[in-house]
């Protein structure tokens, strides 16, 4: 055991030097390794490139010997698989035959009959020559490749292809070597093209087979230019004998001599065909191909945390490629040569020697403390994982030296390959992959550093407001954990890179570009390939102004028969045959398919081996024209005619223009169809990646400022769809309070007026003033102020709908002068004077006077010129208070709306429930028994629970003096999940009693309230939250855990309760036992918000981040950097959509992924203003507070998903 | 019939990948395929249950095709040639039945973890899965490809990869027990099919084909177990958003 302490120890500080090492000097680590890498992959070179095609070698005639079957001494220059015999060795006798000199007399058919026709004298010639000497006598038939049957698919070809006998084919084959077939053949070309197959093909055809040219080389066609026909005629032979074929030669030449031919002949090829793969063996082969990508796929996927994610994922495949690749190198320089199919054992290769230590080493280094120094980290990191990856790779070594003992040659060689992988691939881990994970280390760091520079620099003092003790942010405190977890921060302030890339591609119509490009390229090599298309025009214009083809004007004769010699200036062409290199090796223009599908007729495979290609025997025949005349088959001149009206030789007769008419046809019909069929493919494509339609509302995207968004980054911006904030104009100082129960909202400035609003529509619906202030003051100014308030009320009590239009008709004159003396009184340790508890559920005058008010509506501008009095007596009217001469000098500090019940709590104090209706705006009743100013309130069923400023919660009941029964249930908006609120009407009369009130709840003072499920939280500044039951008043918990005042509380009938503080930190508790569930330091700085989805918690905190959390493990997802002063601003409106509040624009976030949907600005004058609180209703609606505004954004696409 | 045993495959393309990466393009649909996706897991297990049988149905059906293209070139295919045409009525019951056997291991491998309260906490991912399956295939592979020298030198070898497979991939009592049986039983199955004639090799060494059989089973059960489990958690976690 201490041995292997030791060694571990060991392992553990060696690795840590080596991590600094690398860390240290990355670049020229990476020279070094790239040196590596290249000097161990140089062997390759040698090695024959993988691929099916056929490799050449070539030997000198005169000394050639059959190669012995066993490598020999000297294997520098020859290839492996030369050894032993080769399977045929192919001789050809290349013939060039043309009727000389041409006579005007003949028709075109005439230029290939007879040549083609002395095929058979010369196959009696080969077939009968025989060799004799010493040795004894040979003949072809002992020597040539004997084949028996054709396969039994080819059953077409029998007639055509010899059997049963010596492998000799040539043209004469399609008459079955018969000149009496031959000359009583109709039409020859019929016969050849018949066995062509039809449409396009790529390997070899009969014809290129039994002439032994390539097609267009034969000059068997009426279009003929030089009128010379070339074929050959083919053997393969078994055994070389170099007499015999000495003999045949030197015979053939002598026969036929080629006058002016200097071929070479000294030289024999050898051709190795590969092994050609079947689809039944590449299925396996590509599904193995396929989970080797899933593989690595899923392996690198997890890579994470870093800077990027696909340079380290690169990087990972990079190592595993290079050390296979060395491996190869390096078993190749020692002399094993590899004889497994790479292609085939690759896969298997790349998943023994895995991506896992990569892996491993990357989450390592990743997962130490990001306040040391690159260095140390990755030193760290390395030391850590040293031990496993030690271990891991004993034992895979182990495993692969059992395998090495199974004996069996191909796991050997197997197993030596991927020992060699493994070492090699350590080597590159330990010196490639470290140094790139330092470097991309170092990259995030910096990055990360400059992110959160400006985000420090504006913290807390920039807050405006008014200063409520509460909202003093603290000092923020430095503590390490929030930076630990902020590694994967900001990653998602980018667009995911596929989006980019498809932007990229929209915005430049790439795909388009390229594929226009593609097309007409396209069509102009089609048309100019094309047989019948521009090239053979072109040719033939060439032809005809050059002097040398002047020929095809108007010489040619009219008839055979009546040749006027003297309509023909110019004397006949003479078909010039001739000889050049081009012909030593005319099979290198066949396809490379040609021999082993020859062969492959006989059930002879030529993969794996060779054939030896002799070098050919050139043998010329003129034919004179009388010969030509005479062997004329009787049909040949009725095809004529036609022919004759056409004077140019290169006038296509019927046959050959059909047939490529027909390609074409089919060529442009497959081409279309290819091309609608991209077409519509990449419009699917198009469709599902940008769903949306960008290209209207383009005008929008003028008023985009550059830099607002991150997409702007690449100037692209996200389509603005079909929403449209509407604006709620009205108040004239900022908004303090908003709350909302999904149909109504209720907002209340720092004036202290509370204006009531319809969710739905944007009206505005009462107006609840200030009531009583500056009561007992009475100079002129307030009188103008209380009357500009009083005509502000005009506006909305008359049930105008209060937009845009409403704002520039209000008197400025009183607008800009508000009276703030509201906001002068924050001394609340002073305690306000106790009145005389009144009677607070009294006289209503409200309707009375509003509708008498209502008739004398069309006299409002009359209102200014009015004698005080007035003014006064209808806003004492309107403000429905005729018994409240009390210390109306409070602030509204907590809005509860709940039903048609106003519930606001004062600074003061005193609580106030008023009755909202659609004209009236009537307090119902106030309680003040509370002498310290209420911070919080909840509103619940009818119970509303008021936290005050000294540390004490009071609830109280609402009662109505009505039965229950008699209650109206208004139902809500319809999807919300709030309990339908009761509707009371006006004529009930409503009361407030304070049921109970827990003195010393907190020691300090109570700064959330939070209310739901038959519980309700409290947070204060003594650090803990407590649990109280609604029913019975009862402190259920007090939790702690704290280190700093409660800021957030979140609370919902799930009975999820979390709590964020001014520490930075998140907790999350079980609220049936009280117990913590889990503890995050989220923020630095106060956390200002708090939210929960099923799945994820989101916090946001005083440094303008917004931070999503995964609620079971309490691990950071992602975060979102806010714009300053907005960071509270945020909304969950589903499950998986996130909105946030930015300068004059709200964002649309996928809460799953953190990608930003869609930015929607809320209208020009909102624009330089932050959004500071955000209110999602249930109606999917988003209530926006900027300033004195309120911005109501209906979300239509989320309303449908709702549903 | 040598190629029972390839309802052990999975296919790269799981479910549990598949609403993450489509949420990814369309985020206005991503809502609902996640709520639909967390819905469905939370209310019907049935459904779950049915899925990942569907899965691995497919997967089954899948590498059984392909694991018997991989036999063919060493002549002990299933369908000799001549044969292939009227025995291929009979045949096409081979890919179903092993996708359904595929379905039968892998649900019960989670199912007998869960029985034992051991959960399989071993690699558990999905790279591992598709490296299992890599190996599984090479296994195959190497039985078909690879020459030996004789029987037992192949059965040997194939017992010790598949060995090998267990002890990378699964190292649990109850997976290695589970293989043991499914192997027997597997063999027994077939072994009772050829003697009743409904099968025949098409080679005559059938020594050859019995020896390497039951290591072949064992480490298709080994890998189906593998990626049934992989499923099972798939989902039960949350599907892994990129």
């Amino acid at each position: 055991m201490t041995v292997r302490e030791k060694l571990r120890q060991k392992i553990s500080a060696g690795f840590y030097w080596h991590g600094l090492l690398c860390a240290s000097y990355p670049v020229p680590i990476i020279l070094f390794t790239a040196v590596c890498i290249l000097t161990c992959c140089y062997p390759l070179l040698k090695l024959p490139l993988p691929g099916t095609g056929p490799v050449e070698f070539t030997t000198g005639v005169r000394d050639y010997m059959v190669p012995p079957q066993e490598p020999s001494g000297d294997p520098g220059e020859r290839p492996d698989w030369y050894r032993g015999p080769p399977v045929a060795y192919i001789q050809q006798v290349l013939v060039k035959a043309a009727v000389s000199p041409w006579d005007n007399r003949l028709v075109p058919v005439d230029a290939f009959r007879s040549p083609l026709g002395r095929v058979f004298s010369l196959l009696d010639e080969i077939r009968n020559h025989v060799h004799s000497d010493s040795s004894g006598v040979r003949s072809l038939e002992a020597l040539c490749l004997q084949v028996t049957d054709l396969l039994p698919g080819l059953r077409r070809m029998q007639a055509l292809l010899p059997e049963h006998g010596c492998l000799l084919v040539s043209p004469g084959n399609y008459w079955q070597n018969q000149r009496e077939l031959f000359d009583s053949d109709p039409d020859l070309l019929r016969t050849v093209q018949q066995y062509e197959p039809k449409g396009l093909h790529t390997s070899a055809t009969l014809k290129d087979l039994l002439f032994g040219v390539h097609g267009k080389q034969t000059g068997v066609s009426l279009n003929s230019r030089n009128r010379v026909v070339t074929y050959t005629i083919t053997m393969a032979l078994r055994h070389y004998d170099v007499r015999f074929l000495g003999s045949l030669r030197s015979r053939l030449k002598q026969l036929h001599p080629s006058a002016n031919c200097s071929l070479r002949e000294e030289h024999m090829v050898h051709v190795h065909f590969k092994e050609e793969i079947g689809v039944a063996e590449l299925i396996p082969l590509v599904t193995t191909y396929i989970i080797l990508f899933a593989y690595i796929y899923f392996s690198t996927r997890k890579i994470d945390m870093v800077k990027s994610k696909w340079g380290l994922a690169l990087a990972a495949v990079v190592t595993v490629l290079s050390s296979l690749l060395m491996s190869v190198g390096l078993c190749t320089l020692f002399g094993l040569t590899p004889t497994l199919n790479g292609g085939e054992i690759f896969p298997y290769l790349v998943v023994v020697i895995g991506l896992e230590n990569v892996l491993v080493l990357t989450k390592s280094v990743v997962s130490t403390p990001v306040d040391l120094e690159v260095k140390l980290r990755i030193a760290q990191g390395l030391s850590n994982e040293s031990w496993s990856i030690m271990k891991n790779m004993a034992t895979e070594l182990c495993i692969i030296l059992i395998g090495y003992f199974t004996l069996v040659p191909a796991i050997q060689e197997f197993c030596l390959f991927a020992v060699v992988g493994l070492v090699s691939d350590f080597f590159l881990q330990m010196l490639f992959f470290t140094t790139v994970l330092s470097i991309d280390i170092r990259r995030m760091e910096l990055a990360d550093l400059n992110r959160r520079l400006p985000a420090e620099a504006g913290m807390p003092p920039a807050k405006p407001g008014p200063l409520r003790p509460r909202e003093t942010p603290p000092p923020p405190r430095p503590s390490p954990h929030t930076i630990t977890l902020q590694t994967p921060a900001f990653r998602n302030l980018r667009l995911p890179k596929r989006l980019r890339v498809v932007y990229f591609l929209a915005r430049t119509r790439l795909a388009q570009r390229i594929i226009m490009a593609g097309t007409v390229i396209w069509i102009g090599i089609l048309l100019y390939t094309d047989p019948a298309g521009l090239r053979t025009y072109l040719a033939a214009q060439v032809s005809e102004q050059s002097p040398l083809g002047g020929a095809g004007l108007p010489h040619l004769a009219v008839a055979p028969a009546t040749p006027p010699p003297e309509l023909d200036p110019m004397p006949p062409p003479i078909p010039q045959i001739s000889w050049g290199p081009e012909d030593e090796e005319g099979w290198r223009r066949l396809s490379y398919r040609h021999w082993p599908s020859f062969f492959s007729y006989y059930n002879i495979t030529l993969a794996k081996r060779y054939i030896s290609i002799l070098p050919v025997i050139p043998v010329t025949f003129h034919v004179t024209p009388r010969e030509a005349l005479e062997t004329r088959h009787p049909q040949d001149t009725r095809h004529a005619p036609p022919l004759q009206t056409d004077p140019s030789p290169n006038a296509l007769p019927h046959g050959a223009p059909v047939q490529t008419d027909l390609t074409l046809y089919k060529v442009a019909a497959l081409g279309l169809a290819a091309g609608v069929l991209l077409v519509l493919l990449l419009f699917c494509l198009y469709r599902l990646l940008c769903p949306r339609n960008y290209g209207q509302n383009g005008v929008q995207h003028g008023r985009r400022r550059r830099g607002d968004l991150p997409c702007d980054d690449y100037g692209y911006s996200p389509p603005v769809s079909e929403i449209s904030p509407l604006l709620l104009r009205g108040h004239n100082m900022d908004i303090e309070c908003l709350a909302s129960d999904g149909m109504l909202l209720a907002s209340c400035c720092l004036a202290g007026q509370i204006r009531v609003w319809d969710a739905q529509t944007g009206d505005c619906l009462t107006v609840i003033p200030n009531h009583g202030r500056n009561q007992g003051k009475s100079s002129a100014v307030t009188d103008l102020e209380t009357l500009g308030g009083a005509e502000g009320q005009d506006a909305g009590g008359a049930g105008y709908p209060v937009r845009r239009r409403a704002a520039p008709s209000r008197p400025t004159l009183f607008g800009d002068q508000p009276d703030l003396t509201a906001l002068i009184d924050t001394s609340f340790g002073q305690q306000p004077p106790s009145q005389a508890p009144s009677a607070s559920s009294g006289f209503d005058f409200g309707g009375l006077v509003e509708r008498a008010y209502l008739e004398h509506e069309p006299s409002v501008s009359p209102v200014f010129s009015a004698p005080p009095p007035q003014p006064v007596q209808r806003r004492r009217s309107l403000g429905d208070q005729p018994m409240a001469p009390t210390d109306w000098d409070s602030a509204v500090w907590a809005l509860e709306l709940r039903g048609n019940l106003i519930a606001a709590g004062r600074s003061s104090g005193k609580l106030e429930v008023c009755l909202w209706d659609a004209v009236e705006g009537s307090l119902r009743c106030s309680n003040e028994d509370g002498v310290s100013g209420i911070t919080a309130l909840a509103f619940l069923n009818n119970r509303i629970v008021a936290a005050r400023l000294n540390g004490s919660l009071d609830f109280f009941t609402v009662d109505i003096n009505k039965p229950l029964g008699l209650l109206q249930y208004r139902g809500g908006p319809g999807r919300g999940s709030m309990p339908p609120s009761p509707c009371y009407s006006s004529d009930d009369v409503i009361s407030c009693q304070l049921t109970r009130s827990v003195q010393c709840a907190h020691q300090k003072p109570i700064t959330v309230l939070r209310a739901a499920a038959g519980r309700v939280v409290t947070g204060s500044q003594d650090h803990t939250v407590r649990v109280y039951r609604l029913e019975d008043s009862c402190c259920l918990f007090t939790l702690q855990g704290h280190s700093g005042g409660i800021t957030a509380i979140y609370i919902d009938q799930t009975m999820v309760l979390a709590s964020g503080g001014q520490d930075g930190a998140i907790c999350l508790w079980d609220v049936l036992t009280g117990s913590r569930v889990s503890h995050v330091y989220g923020h630095r700085g106060d956390v200002t918000s708090l939210v929960c989805t099923t799945s994820c918690v989101i916090s946001s905190g005083l440094d303008d981040l917004i931070c999503i959390w995964d609620r079971s493990t309490g691990i950071k997802l992602y975060s979102i950097q806010q714009v300053l002063g907005c960071g509270a601003s945020f909304g969950v409106i589903s499950d998986s959509l996130l909105v946030t509040g930015g300068q004059g624009c709200v964002s649309f976030w996928d809460l799953n992924f953190g990608d930003l949907l869609q930015t929607v600005y809320l209208g020009a004058s909102s624009e330089g203003q932050g959004v500071r609180q955000l209110v999602v209703l249930d109606n999917a609606a988003i209530v926006c507070d900027f300033g004195s505004e309120l911005s109501l954004v209906y979300v239509p696409s989320v309303l449908e998903k709702l549903d | 019939m040598p190629r029972l045993e390839e309802r052990w495959w999975s296919c790269p393309c799981s479910p549990g990948v598949k609403p993450g990466s489509e949420s990814g393009r369309l985020p206005s649909k991503a809502a609902e395929a996640m709520s639909a996706v967390s819905s469905v897991l939370r209310g019907l297990r049935a459904a779950g249950l049915v899925r990942r049988g569907l899965v691995l149905f497919t997967v089954g059906v899948l590498l059984a095709l392909v694991l018997n293209l991989l036999q063919t070139p060493r002549n002990v295919s299933l369908f000799p040639e001549e044969v292939v045409a009227p025995l291929f009525s009979s045949a096409w019951w081979i890919p179903p039945c092993c996708g359904t056997a595929a379905a039968f291991v892998g649900l019960l491998y989670p199912c007998i973890d869960s029985h034992l309260g051991e959960p399989h906490k071993f690699k558990r991912e999905w790279a591992s899965v598709m490296r299992c399956i890599a190996v599984f295939v090479g296994i195959n592979h190497a039985s078909a490809k690879l020459d030996f020298a004789n029987n037992v030198q192949l059965s040997m070898t194939l017992a010790a990869l598949s060995l090998g497979l267990w002890w990378t991939f699964d190292r649990s009592r109850s997976g290695f027990g589970l293989g043991i049986t499914i192997a027997f039983f597997a063999t027994l199955i077939t072994q009772f099919l050829i003697y009743n004639g409904v099968y025949q090799y098409t080679s005559p060494d059938f020594l050859y084909i019995r020896s390497w059989l039951p290591c072949i089973f064992f480490s298709g059960g080994v890998t189906v177990g593998n990626i049934g489990r992989q499923l099972a958690m798939g989902g039960t976690e949350k599907p892994h958003s990129d």
